[in-house]
């Protein structure tokens, strides 16, 4: 069975963002990059199917210009067998994305697609249900759990209540949450042997989607700063102040 | 053009997120359809019937909705979609299943978790964990959108007289069923829409601890929620997760016990009214937002407190 996974560059998350002076985005110069975490933990899933023995082949795709081969790469060193990557000049949107995965899976055809449910900077949580719609496949989102049998997969997805479980027809796409594992690191030795898997180009043209966006963006702004308040000493103060000064008990 | 809302429900009632989500259709402007799909489910549409400002409810009762497929809803909602200029759910965790392929389905984009309604077309929504919020504007003919309830004030529950329509419409598939499902059962109000929050993190040590937080909430009315740490730290179920990728919430009170302040919780709680934070660590990064902090061991303070009050 051959996986396919799809990630995403995207700011370290442990970078914290600033806006640019004047309002056009966040800045994102000279800042660090890196794996979308929900995107690791697809890997991870992935490579772990594949350790079972019940996946042969992982395959990693990622969209957009030349820098995100290095995610490409670290994907490899996760443990990925081969990558591609589909050119774009920009982050196409999730719509495109979509479109450009759907080109993929009818070339690779995937029993599985895995993808994080959410990137940390547009946090859309969009791609795989819209890759759902257009391929026709079923989805399970926000899994935290996947397991795998014959011609079906049975995924348990965080939803507000609690916990619901699906069982989907393969092919089928799984979309990462949190806790569905916890992603490895790369020792020195993949990273190393990860350099010399195979790792494809193409573009979305050849794919035949276009990736103009329906949506503009007009303005980045930093968010309504909070300051800090005051620190009260002990617990009578704090009711005190709750009650008489916040006047919400 | 007319705005179609999708009502977040369990089949027994309506959800508040709803409500919310009925006030950013209002701020946008035009008349109001709402699509109550799910099964045994007319009791639901007789609660929106009622609600402000919504002229008309459309009904898809039928066995095929009943556990709120991605697979069925996303294609039924698809295919009423074609009168409407807006279609609009809640950003729950069923909105965010089922909307992106509505949206795909008719070739348009979807604007993700608006906090406010600029204009017909114009939108704000947090980005970056709500580092940055964005304006963006909608060139599609058809907006696909979902709302961050908190960030509305529900419309009023009462006064309105909405006509009810069948849809008759049904959609099954044969690549995804319903297997079960564990719901947190609690007799606190939900952490959504609870008017005080008490959440605790990795400072509470273990699951039982969480007792002590039970204690208070209990005396508070309040909701009991949790930091991402806890949570990964199996101390708690994963609904009790407040944070970026948990629920959002925005309560007239929010007590942090025990939780540092990683962005990815802040990111779900900041636009509390009145942030209450309890640590022993001076150094925390929730006393950067907190309007009271408390710098004190919580094991003393928590039964202190629940004393207090």
């Amino acid at each position: 069975m051959k996986i396919l996974v799809a990630v995403k560059r995207v700011i370290d998350y442990n970078v914290k963002v600033r806006v640019k002076a004047d309002q056009s985005d966040v800045d994102l110069a000279n800042v660090k990059m890196a794996l979308n975490p929900f995107c690791e933990i697809a890997v991870e899933e992935a490579v772990r199917l594949k350790e079972k023995g019940i996946a042969d082949e992982v395959v990693v795709v990622s969209i957009g210009p030349k820098a995100v081969q290095e995610q490409l790469r670290t994907a490899l060193a996760l443990g990925a067998d081969r990558a591609i990557q589909v050119e774009t000049d920009d982050m196409p949107d999730s719509l495109a994305v979509a479109k450009i995965l759907k080109g993929v899976v009818e070339k690779e055809e995937p029993q599985l697609v895995i993808l994080g449910k959410q990137a940390i900077d547009s946090d859309n949580n969009q791609t795989g249900q819209m890759l759902g719609a257009l391929t026709g496949m079923p989805q399970g989102t926000f899994a935290s759990k996947v397991d795998m049998a014959d011609g079906s997969v049975n995924v348990t997805r965080e939803v507000d209540g609690g916990l619901q479980t699906v069982k989907l027809q393969l092919p089928a796409i799984v979309t990462t949450d949190l806790r569905l594992n916890e992603p490895r690191y790369a020792s020195l030795p993949n990273i190393m042997k990860a350099k010399r898997k195979p790792l494809d180009v193409t573009t979305a043209d050849e794919l035949g989607v276009n990736v103009a966006r329906t949506v503009k963006l007009l303005k980045v702004e930093p968010p309504a700063e909070r300051s800090a308040g005051v620190k009260v000493a002990d617990v009578a103060e704090l009711v005190d102040k709750l009650k008489n000064e916040a006047k919400v008990l | 053009m007319s705005i179609l809302v999708i009502a977040e429900h369990d089949n027994k009632e309506l959800s508040p997120a709803t409500l919310k989500t009925l006030a950013a259709a209002q701020a946008i402007g035009g008349d109001i359809d709402v699509l109550v799909a799910g099964e045994g489910c007319q009791a639901v549409a007789d609660e929106v019937a009622k609600a402000d400002g919504v002229s008309k409810v459309r009904l898809a009762d039928n066995a095929v909705y009943g556990h709120f497929l991605a697979e069925n809803l996303g294609t039924l909602v698809a295919e009423l979609a074609k009168d409407y200029g807006h279609i609009l759910a809640p950003a729950t965790t069923t909105g965010k299943n089922f909307m992106p392929r509505v949206a795909a389905l008719l070739d348009v984009a979807q604007v993700s978790d608006i906090i406010a309604v600029e204009s017909a077309d114009t939108f704000k929504r947090p980005i970056y964990a709500g580092n940055a919020i964005a304006t963006v504007q909608s060139e599609d003919a058809i907006k696909v959108i979902t709302v961050r309830a908190t960030a509305f004030d529900a419309v009023a529950a009462e006064g309105g007289n909405a006509s009810i329509e069948a849809v008759d419409t049904v959609i099954d598939n044969d690549k995804s069923e319903f297997v079960g499902e564990e719901l947190a059962e609690s007799e606190r109000p939900d952490l959504t829409a609870a008017r005080v929050v008490i959440s605790g993190g990795r400072g509470m040590q273990n699951g039982e601890n969480f007792h002590l937080l039970e204690k208070v909430a209990d005396k508070l009315g309040a909701a009991v929620g949790a930091s991402r740490a806890a949570v990964d730290a199996g101390f708690v179920p994963n609904d009790m997760q407040v944070g970026q990728t948990g629920k959002i919430v925005a309560p007239e009170l929010y007590i942090a016990v025990g939780i540092s302040g990683a962005i990815q919780h802040l990111a779900g709680m900041k636009d509390s009214k009145v942030i209450v934070a309890i640590n022993k660590d001076e150094e925390a990064p929730i006393f950067q937002v907190a309007d009271y902090g408390l710098v004190a061991d919580l094991f003393d303070v928590l039964p202190e407190l629940e004393q207090a009050l």
